[in-house]
């Protein structure tokens, strides 16, 4: 499926990115969840996207990334759009926090954005909102250039 | 029997089994924690807690019994979450996987307590282990905490059990977590931080999976009784939390880390809330958690990593990541 939305994710069943998602309060068509299960089609970007996404497994980034991220970002014109990520996780994981948005930054090239825990408090719900939205505005100015 | 979503008694086990099948799983999420669980799997002696003899010898016979203290609060936290909690949960699961997976909890939270005398026989005489248990029989506080935990495990709700459960997961231990990641942000006891700290990773899957099987079992319950569980969490939160001010107050005052401590209790209380699937509690002005405390928990959590606050400026693309997943074929 074909999607613009801006702010791409995945949330597992827990529904902690999902609630973090609703919580920025963006209109429904600016935001894509992944599909829940691996062999489910995955989406297909159409415009520039920011990538929202959580951190599984521990030690040493081994399994951090989630399968249907994994499926997603093997489609090379996905790769393309990609302009940034935000990672999902929790800090008693120590240097695994969040490690899987530093390891799709790090293949793809682009800035990790921003790290919250969990479903996000409200100070990660406003920053993100207002931190998306400057990304964009710097993001269309360098595309205009 | 309290509702549809619990199973059909509230013994204290399960009175009918079947045989366990791995290939047909009603929720992938009891998969998933399992291995991750298997994955995390530790053993204390593992870890060379001797290296740390030096560093204790540094410590004011204050901070030593202050520390002694801590990890014996920590140890009875364990124990009941091992022997009591963990199994308590068994008979309330909503499918067989999580009856397993619950036995993996329990064990591992009786490998956490004892990891604790391992770090105890390494560092400290006898006569000063039975000195620090017996403060924890004595202290009023720990022994209240403990029991207000004790009394929802032994009830027949199984909703409150999880509640009771993930608070203990994910916020009780805090107090007592705070004082290794201390010592470790001065260099101190380094390789007990180090078991500390897989104690740490393990109790946030622990809370994560309770809290996740308390949200999928309330979605069969009435809008009425939603509501009461979500009040009583609150309420038994904030139980907990002003006993654990208290303690907080008991431990730490002689060194003068308890407003250090209760920011640290603030920012954990939110996070076992939000494993609960509710909002936080506690604002921003009273979670500013000490940088050096945060950093010991996790070197990845501080501003310097966050592009939106720097407008970039300050941002380093992130640190070199060895990965072998041999899944992510790009």
């Amino acid at each position: 499926m074909k999607t613009s939305a801006p702010l791409i994710y995945f949330s597992s069943v827990s529904n902690n990115t999902h609630r973090f998602v609703e919580k920025l309060g963006l209109p429904e068509q600016s935001t894509a969840r992944l599909p829940l299960r691996t062999k489910d089609e995955t989406l297909e970007a159409a415009e520039p996207f920011v990538l929202i996404l959580p951190t599984y497994g521990a030690d040493g980034g081994k399994g951090s990334v989630p399968k249907q991220v994994i499926k997603f970002l093997n489609v090379e014109s996905n790769r393309a759009l990609l302009r940034g990520v935000i990672g999902a996780g929790n800090t008693n994981f120590h240097e695994s926090y969040c490690i899987a948005g530093d390891i799709v930054a790090q293949k793809c090239g682009v800035p990790h954005l921003y790290r919250f825990e969990l479903m996000g408090t409200d100070e990660d719900v406003s920053r993100v909102r207002q931190g998306l939205e400057e990304f964009w505005k710097q993001q269309s100015s360098l595309s205009a250039a | 029997m309290t509702t549809s979503a619990e199973a059909p008694h509230s013994a204290s086990l399960l009175d009918h089994v079947e045989a366990i099948n791995w290939n047909r799983m009603p929720d992938d999420k009891d998969g998933e924690v399992w291995n991750r669980l298997v994955n995390n799997f530790w053993l204390p002696e593992k870890v060379p807690v001797s290296n740390d003899v030096q560093s204790w010898n540094t410590l004011t016979e204050e901070e030593k019994t202050l520390t002694m203290r801590v990890f014996t609060g920590l140890t009875l936290l364990d124990t009941i979450q091992g022997t009591v909690g963990a199994v308590a949960l068994i008979p309330h699961s909503l499918t067989q996987h999580e009856e397993a997976v619950m036995t993996n909890i329990a064990f591992m939270e009786s490998v956490h307590a004892k990891s604790y005398s391992q770090i105890f026989s390494t560092l400290c005489s006898t006569r000063e282990i039975d000195d620090a248990f017996r403060w924890s029989k004595e202290n009023e506080n720990l022994q209240r905490k403990a029991q207000i935990v004790m009394d929802y495990y032994h009830g027949d709700d199984g909703m409150k059990k999880r509640v009771a459960s993930t608070i203990l997961e994910s916020f009780l231990f805090y107090s007592g977590f705070y004082l290794p990641m201390h010592w470790s942000s001065r260099a101190k006891l380094t390789n007990t931080a180090d078991i500390i700290r897989l104690i740490i990773r393990d109790e946030a899957v622990h809370g994560y999976y309770i809290g996740y099987k308390y949200q999928r079992a309330l979605e069969q319950e009435t809008p009425e009784r939603r509501e009461e569980l979500k009040a009583y969490t609150y309420d038994l939160l904030f139980e907990l939390y002003e006993n654990e001010v208290q303690y907080t107050s008991d431990l730490y005052d002689g060194v003068g880390l308890t407003e250090d401590v209760k920011k640290f209790l603030h920012y954990n209380a939110n996070k076992a809330l939000m494993n609960l699937g509710y909002e936080a509690m506690f604002p921003k002005e009273v979670t500013d958690v000490n940088p050096a405390i945060l950093s010991a928990l996790s070197p990845n959590a501080d501003e310097n990593h966050d592009f939106f606050s720097g407008s970039g400026s300050s941002y380093v693309i992130g640190k070199a990541v060895e990965t072998e997943d041999e899944d992510w074929d790009f």
